[in-house]
């Protein structure tokens, strides 16, 4: 088969565009589709309010590997009425989920505090769940120097 | 990682009705699932997916972890204490390894 010089210059083009495509760097990333996808699977549907809730995580992260995170809920924690359980979510990393937080009435305050692993600069969502039905949410951006899920 | 270790911080006496914040950490590398090797393999995730913290028996607070929480995973958190007591914590890695340590607490 003779090549002419158009389609030597067609295969080439289409052969640099598949390399460039192979090299995509790290881990494929989750985004803010899946983020709420899971938040509603962990509401159970229910309309989360905001205000209730404080997200507390810095506003630049200097290394994704350890970003503090904590978050707190206004509520009385008596047996009929208290915060079941806090869910964590990260929208830029290979998986939303980050942690969920279990709560009782034994636990006195609806807070807690870790540190998380942030890929990238993303926003971080927090939903709350009490054991009356009523969820909350709070969102907070977070950048991220260096990543901090290897890849 | 064999040598994992936890690190509890318990105040040694509390008023009755007091809530009182415990810090916990345990030395545990957290292995994601997402890093390779030099040969370009996945390293197998090896991460501890839960923590729990009982008062007497009861259930205090607990969560689910996933391979986002840090290598050497930090948990603060509060508790109420009615009474005099032990509070117990337990970490259980991917691996089936369970790890626990205890703290007593007393009335002022």
């Amino acid at each position: 088969m003779k090549l002419t010089r158009r389609q030597a210059l067609s295969f080439s083009t289409g052969a640099i565009a598949f390399t460039l495509a192979g090299m995509r760097i790290g881990p494929a990333l989750a985004n803010a589709e899946d983020t709420s996808a899971a938040v509603q699977a962990f509401s159970g549907g229910a309309e989360p309010q905001s205000g209730m809730m404080t997200l507390k995580a810095p506003e630049i992260a200097e290394n994704g590997n350890t970003v503090p995170v904590s978050v707190s809920v206004e509520s009385p924690m008596t047996a009929d009425d208290y915060v079941e359980s806090v869910a964590i979510y990260a929208e830029g990393n290979p998986n939303p989920e980050v942690v969920v937080f279990n709560f009782t009435p034994m636990s006195g305050e609806a807070s807690a505090t870790t540190r998380m692993r942030l890929a990238k600069t993303q926003n971080v969502v927090a939903v709350a769940k009490t054991s009356t039905g009523k969820v909350y949410i709070d969102k907070r951006e977070v950048k991220v120097t260096i990543g901090g899920c290897g890849g | 990682m064999a040598t994992a270790k936890p690190r509890v911080k318990v105040p040694k006496s509390a008023s009755a009705g007091e809530v009182i914040t415990i810090k916990t950490l345990i030395s545990h590398n957290m292995e994601s699932g997402q890093r390779k090797d030099k040969e370009g393999n996945v390293i197998p995730r090896n991460i501890i997916n839960k923590f729990e913290c009982f008062f007497n028996g009861t259930p205090v607070f607990s969560c689910d972890i996933d391979p986002a929480i840090s290598a050497n995973p930090y948990f603060e958190f509060t508790a109420k204490v009615m009474e005099a007591g032990t509070f117990r914590f337990v970490w259980t890695g991917d691996d089936g390894k369970v790890y626990d340590t205890e703290k007593k607490i007393a009335l002022d």
